[in-house]
C-alpha cells in the first residue's frame, strides 16, 4: 500500500501497534470470513484480525515498527478488492448512539424488571394484608433503584426535549419527559407521605419501551448507511499524483490540491477537474451530463471530476476547486437546494405540536376542576399529574420509528437503501415523478440496434477489432458478436478519440468514427445516413462496402412497465435530461411519458422542479448522474440507483441497487402502507387516551391501571407495525 | 417478614449481576457483529487450512 494513502488511514493503536479499517467487498459468508482472518493473520507483523460479516469491514493491527504489511495485496490474492475505511469520518456517530441507546435500554430494563416485581407485591398487598411499614419499604427500595435508572436512560429524551424547548416549539420528547420526571417526582412525594400510590414502574417501563423504539429506529439506519457508505467507499479512493521528481504516489482525492499532476489510467475515473496535458482519450461524460456519447478529450480540454477516461492513459493537471468548475457550480446549487428542503417537519413532531399543548391544558383544566369542586390542592395536583402519565405518548412516539423499522428492513432485502430518517413518510406524500435518463431510465451503456442491417463477416471483423478495447461502443460490439466466430487479425493499433485499425489478410481494416474510418475513400462523401439518426455510431471499412453501426443507450428491462404501473397509479412522469433532444425525445416516446424535456442544465432540472413545486406538486425525483445531485437535493423526495455518481448517492434519500427500476415502485409501496400503519397507530393510541383520560381527571387511575394501560397500547401498536411483515412482496 | 430482609437482596443482586453481564458484554463488542458470531462457531480454532473449499452463499 502507498504511504501517502497508509498515513491517511492508519491509526496508531496503543504503544507500538498500528490499526486500519478495511471495507471488503464480496465477503459474504462464514467461510470467506475464515480465510481473510487466517490469510491476514499469516502475515508477517500482524497481530490482530478481526473480520465483521455485518458491516463487511475488516480490522487489523500490526506491530508499528515493522513496515505496514502487504495487506491488500494479500487480500486480492484471496480474491477479495479492499479499500481502506475511515471511521472517523463515516458514520463512527451512529454507531456510538447504538452502543449508548442499548445500555440505556439495559439500564431501564434491569430497572423496569425490579420496580415491578415490587410494584405486584405492592398491587397484591393492597387487596390482602400488607402492612403499612411493609409498603412503604417497598416504596423506598422502587425509588432506590427507579431514581438513578431515569435519571441515567432518560437522557436522550431530556437532552432532545431541552433542546426543543430552547429553540421555542415542542416535540414528542416534552411530553414524554415531563410524564417521566413527574410521575418519578411524584412518587417520591408520596413514598416520603406514606401514600398508598407510587407510580415508579410507570416511570420506569415506559423509558424501556421508548428506548427499545429508539435503538431499533436507530439501528435501522446505520445499518442502511454503512451499506451505502461501503458502496461509495469502494469507489475510487486514491488518485495517482505525479511527483516533481516523476515518480507516482497514490494520494487520497481529498488531498488533491490544484496544480498537481494525475495520472489516469483507462478505465479509471477522474477524481478532480482539470485540464488535459498530455493525452488523447475519448471521456465518457453520462453520469455527469447525462449524454451519452463519449467526447475527445486532448490536451488543453477541460476535463470533470466523476467522467470516465475511456482510452489511453492521460495525464491532467488539477485546477483550483473555487475556479468556475462545474462541481463548484454543481455543489453550490446542492448547497442552495439543501436549504430551502429544512422546513420540512416530520409527522409525529407535526402531531406533538398539538398534542403537548393539549394535554398539558387538560392536566392544568384537571387541577382547576378538583379546587373548584373543593377537594384539597394535593389530591387535585395528584391527579393533574395523573393525567400527564396516562397521556404520556408512549404508543405515540413508538408509532412512527416501530414502523420505520420493519419498513427498512423489508426495503433492504429488496435491495433498498433508506438513507434519510424522513424518506419514507415524505415517499408516501409524492404525486409526481421526474425521472432523468442517461443511466436511471436506461442502463447507461449502448447496445447495438442495427443488427439486422449489417453481415455476419462485418460484425465478426468489427468484434474482433473492438475486442481489446474499453471504450463502450467497442463493448457494446463485443457483446453484440459474443458467441461469433472472430475473424483473425494483427497489428491491432487504438487510435485515442478515433477508433481502431488493424490488419486483416493483407489490407488495413478501420473501426471507428465516421471521418477517421472513411478517411480518403470515395464513399465517405455519398455514403449519408439513410435516415437522420438518434445513436452515436461506428463505421468499419477496408474489407468492402463500408459498413455502419448504429448504438442507443439500452433502457433498464422493465423502464417501460415501472413507467406504466407508476402511471396507473396516479403519478405523472416526467423526464429531465441532459442528453441531446432527439435521443430524449425517442426515449419519451417508448416509454409513453409526453412531458419532457431534454438538453438540461443542473439549473434547468432544479427551475423545473422548481415549478413543479410552485404548482403544489411534491416530487420525487430519480436520477443518477452529478448534474442530478442538485435535483436530488431540492427534490421532496429523491431516489438514485447504485450506480450513480457518489454525489448523487450522497445527496438522495434513497438509493436501489440492481439492474431493474422495480425497487422504485417497490419503495412507493411500502411507503405507502407504512404510512397507512402510522397513521393506524396514531389512532390506537388516540383511542387508548379517550379511555384512559377521562378516567385519569376523575382520579380513578392507579398505578396498576396505568401500568396495564400503557403495556396493552404500546404491545398494540407494535403488533400493529409488524402486520407489515405479512404483505408480501410485489415480483415483477 | 424476616424473609424479605434476604430474598429482596437476593432478588435485587441476581438483577444486578444480570445487569453488569450485560454492559460487559456491550463494552466488549459482542453486539458489534451479530450475523459474524453466528457462523464463528463453526470455526475450527487450530490453524491449519479447513479440508473443503467453503461453500458460497
Amino acid at each position: 500500500m502507498a504511504q501517502a494513502l497508509a498515513d491517511h488511514y492508519v491509526r496508531p493503536h496503543g504503544e507500538d501497534e498500528a490499526e486500519l479499517d478495511l471495507i471488503v467487498d464480496g465477503m459474504h459468508c462464514a467461510g470467506c470470513m475464515n480465510k481473510i482472518e487466517k490469510g491476514l493473520g499469516a502475515l508477517d507483523g500482524i497481530t490482530y484480525v478481526r473480520a465483521n460479516l455485518s458491516t463487511k469491514r475488516v480490522a487489523v493491527r500490526w506491530q508499528r515498527r515493522a513496515h505496514i504489511p502487504p495487506i491488500t495485496e494479500k487480500l486480492s490474492e484471496l480474491g477479495f478488492e479492499a479499500v481502506p475505511y475511515d471511521p472517523q469520518i463515516m458514520g463512527a456517530l451512529d454507531e456510538e448512539q447504538g452502543r449508548d441507546l442499548l445500555r440505556a435500554t439495559g439500564v431501564a430494563g434491569f430497572a423496569a424488571a425490579n420496580v415491578m416485581l415490587l410494584s405486584v407485591s405492592v398491587w397484591s398487598g393492597l387487596v390482602s394484608d400488607m402492612e403499612v411499614e411493609t409498603r412503604a419499604l417497598f416504596h423506598w427500595i422502587s425509588a432506590l433503584i427507579a431514581l438513578p435508572a431515569v435519571a441515567y436512560a432518560g437522557q436522550p429524551f431530556f437532552k432532545s426535549a431541552f433542546k426543543a424547548l430552547r429553540a421555542g416549539h415542542t416535540n414528542m420528547d416534552v411530553p414524554i419527559s415531563l410524564a417521566v420526571i413527574l410521575s418519578a417526582g411524584m412518587s417520591l412525594v408520596q413514598t416520603i407521605t406514606h401514600a398508598e400510590h407510587a407510580y415508579f414502574d410507570a416511570s420506569v417501563s415506559l423509558l424501556f419501551f421508548l428506548l427499545i423504539g429508539r435503538y431499533l429506529d436507530v439501528k435501522a439506519r446505520s445499518k442502511a448507511c454503512s451499506v451505502a457508505q461501503n458502496l461509495l467507499a469502494l469507489r475510487a479512493v486514491a488518485a495517482n499524483v505525479i511527483m516533481p521528481d516523476g515518480t507516482i504516489s497514490a494520494v487520497p482525492v481529498d488531498r488533491l490540491d490544484p496544480g498537481m499532476k494525475i495520472s489516469v489510467a483507462s478505465g479509471m475515473r477522474l477524481p478532480a477537474d482539470g485540464v488535459v496535458l498530455e493525452g488523447v482519450s475519448d471521456i465518457d461524460k453520462s453520469l455527469v451530463t447525462g449524454e451519452t456519447v463519449p467526447e475527445t478529450a486532448a490536451p488543453g480540454t477541460k476535463v470533470f471530476a466523476g467522467t470516465m477516461n475511456l482510452g489511453a492513459a492521460l495525464t491532467v493537471r488539477v485546477t483550483a476547486r473555487n475556479d468556475e468548475t462545474l462541481l463548484a457550480e454543481i455543489v453550490r446549487l446542492m448547497e442552495a437546494a439543501e436549504q430551502g428542503r429544512a422546513g420540512y417537519v416530520r409527522l409525529a413532531d407535526r402531531v406533538s405540536r398539538y398534542y403537548a399543548p393539549a394535554v398539558h391544558a387538560l392536566a392544568a383544566a384537571t387541577l382547576l376542576l378538583w379546587l373548584a369542586l373543593g377537594a384539597g390542592w394535593q389530591t387535585g395536583l395528584i391527579n393533574a399529574v395523573a393525567v400527564l402519565i396516562i397521556t404520556c405518548p408512549c404508543a405515540l412516539a413508538l408509532a412512527v420509528p416501530i414502523v420505520q423499522v420493519v419498513a427498512t428492513g423489508r426495503l433492504l432485502q429488496r435491495g433498498i437503501l433508506v438513507k434519510s430518517s424522513d424518506g419514507l413518510e415524505k415517499l408516501a406524500d409524492i404525486d409526481t415523478v421526474f425521472f432523468d435518463k442517461t443511466g436511471t431510465l436506461t442502463e447507461g451503456k449502448p447496445e447495438l440496434c442495427n443488427r439486422e442491417e449489417i453481415l455476419d463477416a462485418d460484425l465478426s471483423l468489427a468484434g474482433a477489432l473492438a475486442a481489446r478495447s474499453k471504450h463502450p461502443l467497442s463493448e457494446a460490439m463485443t457483446r453484440a458478436a459474443a458467441g461469433m466466430p472472430l475473424a483473425e487479425i494483427s497489428d491491432l493499433q487504438e487510435h485515442p478519440g478515433l477508433g481502431l485499425s488493424a490488419t486483416w489478410r493483407g489490407q488495413e481494416i478501420r473501426l471507428g468514427k465516421k471521418a477517421f474510418a472513411l478517411e480518403g475513400l470515395a464513399e465517405a462523401e455519398n455514403a449519408q445516413p439513410a435516415h437522420s439518426t438518434n445513436a452515436s455510431e461506428f463505421w468499419l471499412s477496408g474489407h468492402g462496402a463500408p459498413c455502419r453501426f448504429l448504438f442507443t443507450d439500452r433502457l433498464r428491462p422493465d423502464a417501460e412497465a415501472i413507467v406504466h404501473a407508476l402511471q396507473a397509479r396516479g403519478l405523472p412522469v416526467k423526464l429531465l435530461s441532459g442528453d441531446r433532444e432527439e435521443i430524449v425525445a425517442a426515449t419519451a416516446k417508448r416509454l409513453a411519458i409526453t412531458d419532457w424535456q431534454g438538453e438540461c442544465t443542473p439549473q434547468q432540472k432544479i427551475a423545473a422542479l422548481k415549478a413543479a413545486e410552485a404548482d403544489g406538486k411534491r416530487v420525487l425525483m430519480i436520477g443518477d448522474g452529478l448534474n442530478d445531485a442538485p435535483c436530488l437535493k431540492a427534490a421532496y423526495v429523491s431516489m438514485s440507483p447504485a450506480s450513480a455518481a457518489d454525489i448523487s448517492q450522497t445527496a438522495a434519500d434513497f438509493i436501489f441497487q440492481g439492474q431493474k427500476l422495480a425497487p422504485v415502485l417497490e419503495a412507493v409501496r411500502i411507503a405507502r402502507i407504512s404510512r397507512r400503519l402510522v397513521l393506524q397507530n396514531f389512532g390506537l393510541s388516540f383511542a387508548y387516551n379517550a379511555v384512559a383520560i377521562p378516567l385519569a381527571v376523575m382520579g380513578f387511575v392507579t398505578p396498576l391501571i396505568a401500568a396495564v394501560a400503557m403495556s396493552a397500547s404500546s404491545l398494540s401498536v407494535i403488533g400493529n407495525a409488524l402486520r407489515l411483515n405479512l404483505t408480501r412482496f410485489q415480483e415483477r | 417478614m424476616e424473609a424479605l430482609l434476604f430474598l429482596i437482596p437476593i432478588a435485587l443482586g441476581l438483577g444486578l449481576l444480570g445487569l453488569v453481564a450485560f454492559l460487559w458484554s456491550l463494552k466488549t463488542g459482542q453486539y458489534d457483529d451479530l450475523d459474524g458470531a453466528a457462523e464463528r462457531i463453526l470455526f475450527e480454532d487450530d490453524n491449519e487450512e479447513a479440508p473443503e473449499e467453503p461453500k458460497e452463499k
